[in-house]
């Protein structure tokens, strides 16, 4: 059973890659990619922490509602560790 | 949208400024160098001068870097559509599999999504224009475009009707946005009717829209 994680429904300033239209949303873990600079830090020539990355998969219907083209349609992000809160109580 | 094109210069359309077929000329670069052009010119100036470059290594890298075409991402899905123990290494590890091929592609993380009977692949970067280059080469200009960007995301199907390509009812579309570290390329289904040709013939059928996923590969 995939995990459900959502995507943190924050407005930070700076540069940011968790997009915009994603954020608040809810979605399933399809991989973990491993650890990657974290781009916040990165895109301003800091010494960047190492950031866990995961691509999560997003159905239409959860990003775009009753807007949705195809609501079983879906979409792949990927979205760093720090961006997402988990929502299953007993993942470890 | 597939042939949009921003070449020209659309400020002026005084008449002395179109060719004699009436179309614009395009503008001298006469204009202030902007900040990022002179510090381009500063670094590469620098790196020739403390000796850590020479002229024709900028000139060769540059040249490799407009060599790269479609053509790489092509042997790539050739191969797979031939030989399912290379197919299986690509969808677990696009990058080892094309380096296994030859294919430098330098630190580039890779990530190869599949076409099946009923699942259909498409690629977008929403945040720039991440693209696999050192498979497919340079992005086509609508890649890079807010409507494009904008639109794969929102309304798949009908980005893919304009490019097209009408998906069967029972298809799922699946977007993949390349929003941080990973590139993408999408594995066409092989072509029906191709099961008698070979590796390089099969190659030819692979287009770039095929691996973008707003196409799909030539018929034999």
């Amino acid at each position: 059973m995939a995990e459900r994680v959502r995507v943190k429904a924050l407005t930070p300033p700076g540069h940011v890659r968790a997009p915009f239209y994603l954020r608040g949303k809810v979605g399933v873990i399809e991989r973990t990619l491993g650890e990657f600079g974290n781009p916040e830090q990165l895109a301003y020539g800091l010494p960047a922490e190492r950031k866990p990355l995961y691509r999560v998969r997003f159905t239409m219907a959860e990003i775009w509602g009753a807007r949705a083209e195809r609501p079983g349609d879906t979409l792949d992000a990927e979205i760093y560790g720090h961006w997402i809160e988990r929502l299953d109580a007993d993942a470890p | 949208m597939p042939h949009d094109h921003h070449d020209h210069d659309h400020d002026h359309f005084h008449h002395e400024g179109m060719s004699p077929s009436g179309h614009p000329y395009r503008g001298d670069n006469d204009g202030p160098l902007t900040y990022w052009q002179r510090m381009e010119i500063a670094v590469r100036e620098l790196m020739l001068e403390k000796g850590h470059l020479t002229p024709a290594e900028i000139a060769a890298q540059i040249e490799t870097m407009d060599a790269r075409s479609p053509a790489n991402g092509a042997a790539v899905v050739a191969r797979a559509w031939i030989d399912p123990a290379f197919k299986a290494r690509l969808l677990a590890n696009a990058s080892e599999a094309s380096r296994e091929m030859g294919f430098d592609i330098g630190p580039l993380h890779l990530i190869a999504v599949e076409n099946t009977a009923d699942t259909h692949n498409l690629i977008v970067c929403t945040l720039c224009s991440c693209y696999p280059r050192n498979l497919l080469g340079l992005p086509p200009d609508w890649y890079k475009t807010r409507a494009y960007r904008s639109r794969a995301v929102r309304e798949p199907r009908t980005v893919l009707q304009e490019f097209g390509l009408d998906l069967p009812d029972h298809v799922t579309v699946r977007v993949h946005d390349s929003t941080a570290d990973m590139r993408y390329i999408v594995l066409p289904a092989r072509p029906e009717g191709t099961e008698g040709m070979n590796e390089a013939a099969l190659a030819k059928l692979v287009t770039r829209d095929s691996m973008i996923g707003t196409g799909l590969p030539r018929s034999a």
